[in-house]
């Protein structure tokens, strides 16, 4: 699909960077004008994204992580986050709910928040290749909410 | 992320300001932990009032937090949820787990 604008951001997968990277994409997505809630679901799912990225695909090294949103006709906004790490060997399993290998610090929560806060979610993954997460989601434009 | 804490009465109150991600999350886990092994509270409030942003982090330092108050024979219990991480924690039906007010 055409995008009408877009952003790209790369940086090494710092943890001090999951805050930079989740407001930059809001900030993005301001010109949708968003709904306070809409924007908190948009950070929420960027920051999910992100911290798989630094703790699974990079766990004993720093790498390369980059995310790019786009605004699609329709109102529509598509943000990727790339990884060229370790990747995910079970794709469907690292779905599952309540799924972790990061132990007693992750929940295992992420991908379930990733789906439920947007209207779509894609992974794609190589082992020893790196992971490609694709989000979309609709933004209600203001005058239909009226 | 600020972290302000209060104990009184053997009642461990831990008040957060600002976004817990998985950065600011692993600094207050051992905080977190260390507060209950020095007080030994019998209860342990988190207080997100403060909370600017929380993603699914702070399901899992909730989840720690409860696991070790339960190991003290004590209860958690996690009061003024903002709107955002009220979100976070329904989707993960954490209200099944924990004490949510």
């Amino acid at each position: 699909m055409r995008a009408t604008n877009y952003i790209t951001i790369e940086f090494p997968s710092r943890s001090a960077n999951e805050g930079f990277a989740r407001s930059a994409v809001a900030a993005f997505a301001v010109q949708l004008d968003p709904t306070l809630e809409e924007l908190g679901d948009i950070k929420t799912a960027v920051s999910e994204a992100v911290t798989n990225a630094i703790v699974h695909a990079y766990p004993d090294t720093l790498g390369k992580i980059v995310i790019k949103a786009r605004i699609q006709e329709g109102n529509v906004l598509e943000i990727t986050v790339r990884d060229w790490g370790c990747g995910i060997a079970d794709v469907e399993r690292a779905r599952e709910p309540l799924f972790t290998t990061g132990g007693e610090e992750r929940s295992g929560m992420g991908f379930t928040i990733m789906e439920s806060f947007m209207d779509t979610l894609r992974v794609t993954s190589k082992e020893g290749q790196g992971t490609k997460v694709t989000m979309r989601r609709r933004i209600a434009q203001r005058a239909a909410r009226r | 992320m600020e972290v302000k804490t209060k104990v009184e009465d053997r009642t461990l109150t831990i008040s957060l300001r600002g976004d817990l991600d998985h950065h600011a999350a692993r600094g207050l886990m051992e905080q977190t932990d260390r507060l209950m092994e020095q007080n030994l509270p019998s209860k342990t409030i988190l207080d997100l009032g403060g909370l600017t942003f929380m993603d699914s982090s702070g399901i899992a330092v909730i989840l720690r937090a409860k696991r070790r108050m339960e190991a003290l024979g004590g209860n958690l219990v996690v009061i003024n949820i903002p709107k955002q991480a009220a979100r976070v924690l329904e989707t993960a039906g954490l209200a099944r787990y924990v004490k949510l007010i």
